[in-house]
């Protein structure tokens, strides 16, 4: 009792082929988006590769490029198949290779589900590798002198400019690292050596922050110095303060930016299944259309396509005995090989 | 003397006619270019217009834009009449039309050209407008609880930090205004009070510029304050002072960004115009051949077409004498020799008057 059976006639067997023939287009053209999208998340983490200690993880855009090379390949030659089942003489030629064909699709089709979800997951590690990168860059923001991490501090500053963020998680991140480099303190004032004697590291730490925290919003000019003493400004209580500085931490900021990214993709890339999906069940019947066809000979006689060839729990059981039997033919091929074994 | 005179036979005529209809459809998508490059250049003037003085700047853009949009319909007309002109009968529907098309196309074309000229002689404009807007901006820069002045700070501030720019023309343009706003000056403070009054206008004025001012290429966190005492600083030498705020101006930095915009959307304009003119003196060519044709009475005949049919003076003398004419058939009261009669024949005369005043 095959699932799902559609008579077709001549004509209906053209029009399915050319309707999954111009599927399969558009399907290319969705291998290159998902490939361009691919290179496009690739290029975006590079470009931030220094705030995130460059240890960020390009598994997910390699996953993409992949899949999208992959899906142009696979669908190409779907494409082809189809454009050629028209023509009984070419067909014969692709027939025997159809169904291995289409078993690998379905298995391209569930590594493409794999992705999308990838897509949703990877969030939480990208999480994981700012939160360290950022830390790291804010320790390394004074160091404007060290070959290697000289290149820092603007990319920070550039960072919270655009992002419009402040520090790690909040702006006062800045007052528990040294980010004045030592090479500006000038350590015979009293204040300075107050400071540095005042904790156990040695460190000048103050309540500022970078001119690049500063929020041009704010009606009055920026308070980078002396933030939490409301008596060093003139009408300002920090805690009410809340145009002064950016508010928000970096974190949150990049995170939310490369979710955005890929939740997009995930979203795309589910889109893309389904066309995929839908372009695996056009060649499965126009497979089993040729197949079944009344009168061999004659190609305008009717024939019957279907999904599967019995039920679903038919076909499962039939593929688990498969695989037992494989199993078993593996065992017996030993068991052969020892008999053999012990009689000689 | 006719200008430019070429014969023409009957397949170039009509071989003519085919190429002018494929010019005069990339003369549309032309003038669909033309529309986007001024709608572009009004985006983008309209982007920063708040730190320009007048708004007098914007009609570049809007002449591009009625160009465009005028360069579209004229070559769509030109196009199918063009199609049309290959046969002579099928000219014969369009021959009244034909002169007022190409004379619309000639002014049409000009306009184009003059709309090219503009885009390189705006500079001027532009920096006295400029020059004012940005003054006025950085003035009102403490006005944020003004209404119609409170984002003013907030522009001049992305202004400076997209532009990599500093004041008017320097940074140190903000020593001389008061960018502080008063209402967060303490006035009980000596020190403030002494400040206000150290100067005519009792504006308080300081040797420092805005947090925007502040160059991200800086090896040093931003210097603000006491920007003219150096020694205040530790270890604040020379290449320090160099790399710790925006050396340009606003005025230059924005003048250099439109003038590049300006200067590549001119020479596309120009192009353009180039190809117009081809169009126009195309078309010209095939009106002249194919009333030729008709005057001579054989469609299958040669015949010539020109420019102008005679020299450049007697052309010139005659749509003068035109224009004069033209003038003249208002003043019928003036000439004696007309018969005016009494007011019962009144409505009938000027009429015919004019009539004969315009064959003539």
């Amino acid at each position: 009792m095959a699932l799902l059976v559609v008579k077709f006639d001549l004509k209906k067997r053209v029009k399915l082929a050319q309707t999954v023939w111009f599927m399969y287009w558009f399907a290319v053209l969705a291998g290159i988006l998902v490939l361009s999208l691919g290179l496009f998340f690739k290029i975006e983490l590079r470009k931030r590769s220094e705030l995130m200690d460059n240890n960020e993880s390009h598994f997910l855009p390699n996953v993409l490029i992949t899949m999208g090379l992959l899906a142009c390949g696979i669908n190409a030659f779907g494409g082809k198949v189809c454009y050629d089942s028209l023509d009984p003489t070419k067909f014969a030629k692709w027939k025997p290779v159809l169904k291995t064909f289409l078993v690998f699709c379905m298995v391209f089709n569930a590594l493409l589900i794999l992705t999308a979800l990838l897509c949703f997951i990877m969030r939480i590690p990208l999480q994981f590798t700012l939160a360290e990168g950022l830390k790291n860059g804010m320790k390394y923001y004074k160091d404007t002198d060290t070959p290697g991490r000289c290149y820092m501090k603007r990319t920070l500053d550039l960072m919270q400019m655009e992002f419009r963020c402040c520090g790690n998680d909040n702006y006062r991140d800045w007052f528990e690292i040294q980010w004045v480099s030592n090479r500006y303190l000038d350590f015979s004032a009293k204040e300075v050596k107050d400071r540095i004697g005042s904790n156990v590291d040695g460190q000048y730490l103050m309540d500022g922050v970078p001119f690049s925290c500063c929020n041009p919003s704010s009606p009055r000019p920026c308070i980078q110095y002396q933030m939490t003493n409301n008596t060093a400004h003139y009408s300002y209580d920090h805690y009410t303060e809340e145009l002064n500085v950016w508010r928000r931490g970096c974190r949150d900021a990049l995170l939310s930016y490369y979710g955005g990214i890929m939740n997009t993709i995930g979203a795309l890339v589910l889109l893309v299944t389904m066309l995929e999906v839908a372009v695996t069940i056009g060649l499965q019947y126009v497979d089993t259309s040729l197949s079944t066809l009344a009168n061999p000979e004659d190609i305008e006689s009717e024939s019957e396509g279907f999904l599967l060839e019995k039920t679903v729990k038919e076909t499962f059981t039939d593929i688990m005995a498969n695989m037992k039997a494989m199993g078993k033919g593996a065992k017996v091929e030993e068991g052969g090989e020892e008999g053999v074994a012990t009689v000689s | 003397m006719a200008v430019g005179k070429i014969t023409f036979t009957k397949t170039e005529r009509e071989k003519l006619a085919e190429v002018l209809w494929l010019l005069n459809w990339i003369s549309v998508v032309t003038g669909a270019i033309l529309f986007g490059l001024g709608l572009f250049l009004k985006i983008e003037i309209q982007k920063w217009q708040e730190v320009m003085s007048e708004q007098g700047i914007l009609y570049v853009p809007h002449m591009l834009i009625t160009t465009g949009l005028a360069a579209c319909g004229i070559n769509y007309l030109g196009s199918k009449i063009c199609l049309d002109c290959a046969d002579t009968n099928k000219f014969l529907r369009w021959k009244l039309v034909m002169m007022p098309y190409i004379v619309c196309t000639f002014f049409f074309t000009a306009c184009v050209l003059v709309g090219a000229l503009m885009c390189y002689s705006i500079r001027s404009q532009l920096e006295e407008a400029l020059y004012l807007g940005l003054r006025n901006t950085m003035r009102f820069y403490k006005d944020t609880d003004t209404p119609g002045r409170c984002y003013l700070k907030k522009t001049l501030d992305l202004l400076q930090i997209q532009f990599q720019c500093c004041g008017n023309t320097d940074y140190r343009d903000w020593f001389q205004i008061q960018w502080i706003s008063s209402r967060y000056l303490d006035m009980t403070n000596s020190a403030v009070v002494d400040r206000v009054r150290s100067n005519v206008e009792g504006k308080y004025l300081m040797d420092s510029v805005p947090f925007s001012c502040c160059s991200t290429l800086s090896s040093r966190p931003c210097i603000q304050h006491n920007l003219s005492n150096p020694g205040a600083h530790a270890h604040y030498d020379e290449r320090s002072q160099q790399l710790n705020l925006w050396r340009r101006g606003c005025q230059q930095a924005l003048l250099d960004h439109y003038t590049g915009i300006m200067q590549s959307i001119g020479l596309t304009v120009l192009l353009i115009w180039l190809f117009e003119l081809l169009v126009l003196t195309g078309v010209r060519y095939l009106q002249t051949a194919m009333e030729n044709v008709i005057r001579l009475g054989d469609p299958e005949s040669e015949s010539e077409g020109w420019i102008l049919e005679n020299s450049l003076a007697e052309t010139a003398c005659y749509n003068f004498s035109i224009i004069k004419s033209l003038g003249k058939c208002y003043q019928v009261d003036d000439d004696p020799n007309i018969n005016v009669p009494t007011a019962a024949a009144n409505q009938e005369v000027p009429s015919a008057q004019v009539q004969v005043n315009v064959t003539s």
